[in-house]
């Protein structure tokens, strides 16, 4: 048991009945984000399951970024603990990697692919080690494996939106983690690239590795996640899409922006 | 070119040379982070920060001067920040305001000290003293390896070679971090770089880039410095290594034929007095990124991504 363990057990002044933060491969703790005066997550708990598919879900503006964000580290937390496979994150960024909002960055940026794939090498190449074959050759598969070996020598503002995803994909993939962030992968993106980027995502399941997806697109969440994150400022639920994923869930998470309507569309599981 | 070109010309060159690459190799990241005017106005606020800075140590060396512009920033971030919030004016109309006002506050200070002992007046400020900093002691291209004659080299030479070399230095070990913080900030962040000492760390090396040249070459070249090689390196390349090198050829060309042309220019066309250099500098630059824009190979700039 590690030591951030016992003092979890110890500060609750009970025997450990949930499981141990060492397990999870993502533990939040009372995360609370604020820009200026406003809360922008506000005490959120969570516990993401290891080797998991999970969607954080919310209306525009409920916190689903910014938790990332301050999970990370990217934002400041106000308070609150985020523990990576039971250690504070900070010690275990290199079993971490992230996709930021495709639209977060200038595409027009003077770089080709390959180059923004080998960005993903950063810990390994630190500031002078030159890039080596094998690294140009471990960023190529992973640009393989989304689908765009071709690209490699092309300048990143001649791609398609969903290109550019795919790239920034391949960049994370570069980074070898046991943890996946990613914001919005599928936003604005065709279909070929959504297919391609969730038969990705579902194979680094497979590889025993656990997957976070800040998710937009409520059609395809039953679908694509074996476990949702509702969230609104604050959190509303956490669990399996199978018993999670509610009407009534939505309708807490949404409140009246949600049309019922809407809801019946959608293929909610029966709870 | 002989003894006199050694003398009178070749120290003013490559204080303009050195002086342009130190300022246009920050440009290029200032520029890919959209923080352009940010090298502009630092060439602004230093005006007042050397003038206190010299009131308070009679002086014109390097540390006080540093010193003191490094202290008018601070002080003007503060009144931005103070505008921004009791005036609820938005960051950019701020800033525009406090950089213009410090640096005509700076101008009065200026003609409010007695200076009579120093290369320090409002001329000084726009345009430097390029043309005045010739090597006396020269007396031709042996003189390079003389020496006694070396000795007498332009004390502003070598700070200007010093500032050029920490900048260079500086940016080739930083390179990647200083890449990828520029493209993705937040990317950047989660795999450990310290991307807010990096982008203070590029506007401390903006600022020590032009408070080195300010002495020598005055403010008009550092704020065209920091653009308009940058700016044209960034339409001939779609590789940032390879910007930043056409930065430097474009820098260098600028102080060279600007230098040139300020000299002889006037002379061709039957003129007797040459005109500035700093002047006709900033102008050459000027046209370098004017020509890049009409002929440039990556002129066609892609724009936003396509939806597909």
């Amino acid at each position: 048991m590690s030591e951030v363990a016992l003092e979890l057990a110890s500060n609750e002044g009970k025997a450990v009945a949930k499981p141990l933060p060492a397990d999870s491969p993502l533990l939040i703790q009372e995360l609370t984000v604020a820009y200026g005066e406003k809360p922008a997550v506000f005490s959120v708990d969570a516990s993401i399951q290891p080797q998991s598919m999970t969607a954080i879900v919310g209306p525009n503006g409920a916190g689903k970024s910014t938790l990332l964000k301050a999970v990370l580290g990217i934002v400041p937390r106000l308070s609150g603990k985020v523990l990576v496979f039971g250690e504070p994150i900070e010690n275990v960024m290199q079993r971490v990697a992230y996709v930021p909002q495709r639209a977060s960055v200038d595409w027009d940026f003077p770089t080709r692919v390959i180059d923004v794939v080998l960005m993903g090498l950063y810990r390994e190449l630190g500031l002078l080690r030159l890039v080596r074959r094998a690294h140009r050759e471990r960023a190529l598969a992973c640009l393989d494996r989304v689908g765009m070996a071709d690209f490699a020598d092309r300048q990143i503002g001649q791609l398609s939106g969903g290109q550019q995803q795919r790239v920034f994909l391949a960049r994370a993939l570069a980074q070898n983690a046991d943890l996946y962030l990613l914001d919005e992968p599928f936003a604005g993106v065709d279909a070929a690239t959504e297919r391609a980027i969730i038969d990705v995502l579902k194979a680094l399941r497979g590889e025993k590795r656990t997957v976070v997806c800040v998710h937009h697109d409520l059609a395809t969440v039953s679908d694509y996640f074996s476990n949702v994150l509702l969230i609104n400022i604050r959190k509303i639920a956490e669990g399996p899409v199978a018993t999670t994923f509610t009407a009534e869930n939505l309708q807490k998470t949404y409140g009246g922006r949600l049309a019922t309507a809407h809801i019946d569309q959608l293929k909610l599981p029966v709870a | 070119m002989g003894a006199e070109f050694v003398q009178l010309s070749l120290t003013p060159i490559l204080i303009g040379i050195l002086a342009a690459i130190a300022c246009a190799l920050p440009g290029n990241f200032l520029i890919l982070r959209r923080q352009a005017l940010i090298g502009d106005a630092i060439s602004h606020v230093v005006l007042p920060g050397i003038v206190v800075a010299f009131i308070v140590t009679g002086t014109i060396t390097t540390w006080p001067m540093l010193i003191g512009a490094a202290g008018a920033a601070v002080v003007a971030v503060i009144i931005i920040e103070a505008i921004r919030r009791v005036g609820r004016i938005e960051p950019g109309a701020a800033m525009g305001v406090v950089f213009t006002a410090l640096f005509a506050a700076g101008v009065l200070l200026l003609e409010q000290t007695d200076t009579s002992g120093v290369h320090l007046d409002v001329e000084h400020a726009l345009y430097g003293n390029l043309e005045s900093l010739i090597w006396f002691s020269a007396e031709g291209w042996g003189s390079l390896l003389d020496p006694q004659a070396l000795a007498g080299l332009p004390p502003e030479l070598f700070r200007m070679a010093a500032a050029a070399f920490i900048i260079g230095v500086l940016t080739i070990i930083f390179w990647r971090p200083l890449k990828i913080s520029t493209f993705d900030e937040g990317f950047a962040g989660a795999v450990g770089v310290p991307t807010t000492i990096f982008s203070l760390g590029l506007v401390i090396a903006a600022a020590v880039a032009a408070v080195a040249a300010f002495d020598a070459v005055g403010s008009i070249i550092v704020i065209a410095m920091f653009i308009c090689p940058p700016a044209a390196a960034r339409l001939m390349t779609n590789r940032l290594e390879i910007q930043v090198l056409w930065s430097i050829v474009f820098a260098t060309l600028s102080a060279i034929i600007g230098y040139v042309l300020a000299g002889y220019g006037p002379l061709w066309i039957g003129r007797d007095h040459a005109v500035s250099a700093a002047g006709m500098i900033a102008t050459v630059s000027g046209i370098i990124l004017a020509l890049a824009c009409l002929f440039a190979p990556h002129r066609a700039r892609i724009g936003a991504p396509k939806e597909g």
